[in-house]
């Protein structure tokens, strides 16, 4: 890009005068290429400002006290630092118990959903059987409808099963994601078929082949959708709460928005607030900054958030 | 081939997948396109034996219901207010991004952070950053303790302090604040795909406008958008398609259940939010008809999509 900024201003310099000297040429397009540069240097800067912003704002207000929040001039950083307020909102939040149940949730799924993935995905990569493209074709084909579709009848389905308030109710109607299958059969059909075929000449069967040697070769893929199936549990909101009632059943998003982290006068403790919302935040960072390659390498394909 | 002979192994392999599919994706079409069928169908009075009668009375109803019209009109307004913004903002910031060589993983990630949020959790943090502490009435006798960061930063460049979501504020501040939100919420799925994209364009096209001494901007409107039109495409259609689902970003700035400052809070409801409301009403029969009603505006939103791009996408 540079270059052609190079070449663009050059021209630019030199049509107007086009007797003037080579160095004065060089010289201009290098102030040019310089300001074009620190031009986008700043605008990138800012952006990632303005993007930083909502961060910095919930760790700096979760370590204030309600007196110093409210100031009418807002302060940058806390006068004093309260980690009180994380103890605080762990323990009025109940957040113990709401990691807990959303950590169950998310693993347990997670783990059924992989072996599901794993398993639909090789049949459509590997094995022959009759209809199977209609049927791939007719499984890509739900994933254009909304997800609020199926859930009006997903919940009178659980309601007659009798699963409300359970955890299945919170596992089960997911664990199959066409996305999932769909990224995991590419991943599949990249794997050279003379392996397959020199496995079975040696008389591995198609189950010990998918175990010793698909899998550990699909590994990055099934990391991403690990990953993503996690932050799906992590983040999911809507549907916990149509079908969780009691409070030992509320996953954490749940139970972060519905949380009342009141002071002593009634009114929000934001701090506290902030305190839980960071908590709450904090997986998904850690899991960013040692996984941020399969995150981004699973998200770039979907268009799916969560 | 030799596998052939084993088809029902296949079947094997597909089984648990086949059989969840049945119950929770491939049921609820049909049930939920059938119960949109059924006039003002509920839960409740089904359960107790009660029969309805079949017809586009739902439809009809929901379509003359202003709840949802005004449902319909928000999804659209914050739908049109921002895929734009947020896609023409990734777009200069990939271009950026992929211009320069210091400190362009560092920006890229933190470019990236607002994904791997929860958006009710970073939805409250706007909510904490747009509030104003105290008893906002729009009255003098009002007593107001903190104007909040926003306009704090607003006050500093001798603007007039506004109420964002609390009571008296206006829609358009209630727009204005969940359009900010959204927007930055999308952006790092589409700067991901946008620098992708830019990247993979073969260096060969500017080695050529360089010769040509091609000015910067004929570059950009010539070179790099007609190549990175199908990226442009694609950023545009998920955005749509998220942006018709709008809802929990929502609940995330206003709280709890709540679509809409204090003393409205179905102000911004949007036609998830409609039928997820219906539903708990027990009214799956207006819920269907609007969960159809919503497919069908993705259906045609995305279509729509699909043939202005075939018109302007190069691929």
């Amino acid at each position: 890009m540079t270059e052609i900024v190079n070449s663009a201003a050059t021209t630019m310099a030199g049509s107007p005068a086009p007797q003037r000297g080579a160095n004065a040429q060089v010289r201009s397009s290098r102030i040019l290429r310089m300001l074009v540069t620190a031009g986008t240097y700043a605008f990138l800067l800012f952006m990632a400002l303005l993007v930083l912003f909502p961060f910095y704002w919930m760790i700096i207000s979760s370590l204030k006290t309600t007196e110093e929040y409210r100031l009418n001039v807002p302060t940058f950083w806390p006068q004093s630092i309260q980690l009180v307020n994380y103890v605080n909102a762990f323990t009025e939040a109940n957040l113990g118990r709401l990691f807990l149940n959303t950590a169950y949730v998310g693993i347990v799924s997670t783990i059924l959903s992989l072996v599901i993935t794993i398993l639909t995905a090789f049949a459509f990569a590997r094995l022959e059987f009759k209809g199977k493209n209609i049927l791939f074709a007719g499984m890509l084909a739900t994933m254009m409808i909304p997800g609020e579709l199926f859930t009006i009848t997903n919940y009178q389905t659980v309601n007659t099963f009798g699963w409300m308030d359970t955890y299945t109710v919170l596992i089960v109607p997911f664990l199959v994601s066409v996305f999932y299958i769909y990224l995991l059969r590419q991943n599949f059909m990249q794997i050279p078929n003379e392996l397959y075929l020199a496995a079975k000449v040696d008389g591995t069967s198609d189950f010990k082949y998918l175990w010793k040697v698909m899998v550990p070769l699909a590994l990055p893929t099934l990391i991403s959708i690990t990953i993503l199936k996690m932050m799906g549990a992590w983040n999911s909101y809507v549907w916990p709460r149509l079908v969780t009632k009691s409070e030992e059943m509320r996953l954490i998003t749940n139970g972060l928005r519905g949380a009342s982290l009141k002071d002593a006068n009634g009114e929000t403790h934001y701090p506290m607030q902030m305190a839980a919302v960071a908590m709450v935040s904090a997986p998904l960072f850690l899991v960013f900054i040692f996984l941020r390659k399969y995150i981004m390498h699973g998200v770039s394909r979907s268009g799916i958030k969560g | 081939m030799v596998e052939s002979k084993h088809q029902w192994k296949a079947w094997l392999y597909l089984a648990p997948a086949i059989v969840l599919l049945l119950v929770f994706t491939v049921w609820p079409i049909v049930n939920t396109v059938r119960l949109s069928f059924l006039e003002n169908y509920n839960g409740m009075k089904a359960a107790g034996g009660a029969t309805f009668s079949i017809g586009l009375w739902n439809y009809e109803k929901v379509l003359s219901y202003p709840k949802f019209t005004d449902t319909l009109f928000n999804t659209i307004i914050l739908c049109v207010l921002t895929v734009p913004i947020s896609t023409i903002l990734a777009l200069l910031i990939a271009v950026a991004l992929n211009s320069i060589k210091p400190l362009q993983k560092t920006l890229q990630t933190i470019f990236f952070l607002p994904y791997v949020t929860n958006s009710i959790a970073i939805g409250m943090v706007f909510a904490a950053m747009f509030n104003v502490i105290g008893s906002a009435l729009g009255t003098p006798q009002e007593n107001i303790e903190s104007y909040g960061i926003i306009n704090n930063i607003i006050m500093l460049f001798g603007f007039d302090h506004q109420s964002w979501i609390n009571s008296t504020s206006t829609y358009e501040a209630n727009l204005f604040v969940m359009t900010v939100y959204i927007v930055w919420n999308a952006l790092p799925f589409k700067i991901l795909v946008l620098l992708g994209g830019l990247q993979s364009i073969n260096k060969q096209y500017y080695d050529a406008a360089k010769i040509d001494s091609t000015p910067r901007r004929r570059v950009f409107t010539r070179i790099t958008v007609p190549l990175l039109s199908p990226m442009i495409a694609y950023v545009v259609i998920t955005g749509f398609i998220g942006g018709f689902k709008e809802y929990s970003s929502i609940i995330g700035v206003f709280g709890d259940k709540k679509m809409g400052p204090p003393d409205d809070p179905d102000r911004l409801n949007t036609m998830v939010g409609f039928i997820y409301d219906s539903l708990e009403k027990n009214r799956e029969g207006l819920a269907s008809a609007a969960a159809i009603i919503l497919f069908g505006i993705i259906l045609v939103v995305t279509f729509i999509n699909l043939w202005v791009s075939k018109k302007r996408v190069h691929y």
